[in-house]
């Protein structure tokens, strides 16, 4: 995304080429525009640092040829699941990133 | 059946006023939208379904921005939680999006089977598993409710503009309200209590003196929650906690010189001012749209330790010059 970039060389992303059949919805959904087309239309992985591993694309792959491991880019979180011996949680929604994002403005906040 | 409400594309002053309450985290426990179908304008059965969460902010921009244009809203039950943050808990979902459809008789209002998902929503909801579970042709337009209109403009196409997300200065700020409340909550309380009280301790009688740890604290939680944000692309480096850090070093030195700190002091509140503007500064990567839990995982594991290590120094050195001075 213009301007911003986190730390490289750590998203799980992975792509299998060979399950690929080029239907391209990985493009319509990812927000950080990681993959591109291929000359012979499939799509691969241009800019793995740019993936913020929110798994909207593996989520809408109805051919399984994406894997990562998705969750919440947010420290509070990881932490919480840290304290608490659980997966990563930003709490229920009250309060906090995730309870006051404006996000359909944009929603500009709070990855999930 | 549920009856079909209708929700105005007009915004009230009342709905102003909870948008900018809830930026500071006030009314977040009311601001929860009756899920359900609603019209907008006056629509036909040929009129297209978008998809949306029942947070109150979230609701109130869709409907603003579907302004002239004669639509179906169909409002998912997401515990009034946004879009983004919904599909990734997995409230907003594929399930949810078939049950709330059955449940509000959306094809007793609507001639077709296309449903238009915010871009964002597809972390929650698979456009083939609502295909195949439910017949539904889900559409995913842009992220970002003010493209509504282009994007019906250009026959339900999205540009790649609109696919990509955005965290300009504007967007930015408004979050930083949020961040500050945060450190007001619960137990973090008690850091600003025990501050006054060690510096009381530590002062010698002196009112600048005991207010030197107090101040770095605040100082570090600005530098953190309000500077780091709002010059995050300027702030070198890439991890949160080193831009953090280096906006409380600068804040927290000019605020102990203001105060006319003895040397050890100015590096004390240096210290504890830097330590917890890396914390709040990485704190924030929960509010960006561009930070991978992986990185973030890492970032934690590298600064934690250090942030711990910086106060631990600070409080030496206050001790230190107590003993001293």
């Amino acid at each position: 995304m213009r301007g911003f970039r986190y730390l490289s060389g750590v998203a799980s992303l992975k792509l299998n080429a060979e399950k690929c059949t080029g239907c391209r919805v990985c493009l319509s959904v990812c927000p950080h525009a990681v993959f591109t087309e291929t000359d012979d239309r499939r799509v691969r992985v241009a800019d793995l640092d740019a993936c913020m591993e929110c798994g909207a694309c593996a989520k809408n792959c109805a051919f399984g040829a994406i894997s990562l491991k998705p969750g919440v880019g947010c420290a509070e979180a990881i932490i919480n699941g840290w304290l608490r011996g659980t997966e990563p949680s930003c709490g229920d929604g009250s309060g906090g990133c995730c309870g006051t994002a404006p996000m359909a403005e944009g929603e500009p906040a709070a990855p999930a | 059946m549920a009856d079909v409400r209708q929700a105005s594309s007009t915004l009230t002053w009342r709905d102003t006023i909870a948008r900018w309450a809830l930026r500071w985290d006030i009314g977040r426990e009311r601001a929860v939208v009756e899920p359900g179908l609603y019209r907008v304008g006056e629509p036909t059965p040929a009129s297209p379904v978008f998809v949306t969460a029942n947070y109150r902010m979230t609701f109130d921009l869709v409907r603003r921005d579907l302004l002239g244009i004669d639509s179906w809203l169909l409002v998912l039950d997401t515990n009034g939680v946004n879009v983004w943050c919904a599909a990734g808990k997995g409230t907003f979902s594929t399930k949810e999006l078939i049950v709330r459809a059955a449940k509000s008789n959306l094809s007793g209002h609507v001639n077709h089977r296309t449903l238009i998902v915010p871009q964002l929503g597809a972390t929650g909801v698979s456009a083939h598993e609502a295909r195949q579970l439910g017949d539904y042709r889900v559409i995913f337009g842009p992220i970002r409710s003010r493209d509504i209109r282009a994007f019906v403009a250009a026959g339900m196409k999205t540009t790649p503009e609109m696919r990509v997300v955005t965290f300009t200065f504007a967007e930015r700020i408004v979050l930083t309200p949020v961040e500050l409340v945060g450190t007001l909550r619960g137990w973090k309380l008690l850091i600003p209590v025990g501050l006054i009280a060690a510096g009381w301790l530590l002062g010698h009688g002196s009112l600048a003196a005991a207010c030197q740890p107090l101040v770095a604290y605040i100082v570090g939680v600005l530098a953190g929650g309000v500077l780091t944000p709002a010059l995050l692309p300027w702030l070198p480096g890439r991890g949160f906690s080193l831009k953090g850090a280096l906006a409380g070093v600068v804040a927290g030195a000019a605020a102990s010189l203001a105060l006319g700190s003895e040397p050890l002091g100015v590096a004390a509140g240096t210290l504890l001012a830097a330590s917890v503007a890396s914390f709040v500064g990485l704190n924030f990567t929960g509010a960006t749209p561009f930070t991978s839990p992986s990185g973030v995982e890492k970032e934690l594991r590298l600064a934690l330790p250090a942030q711990a290590a910086a106060a631990v120094i600070a409080g030496v050195l206050w001790i230190v010059q107590y003993f001293l001075g």
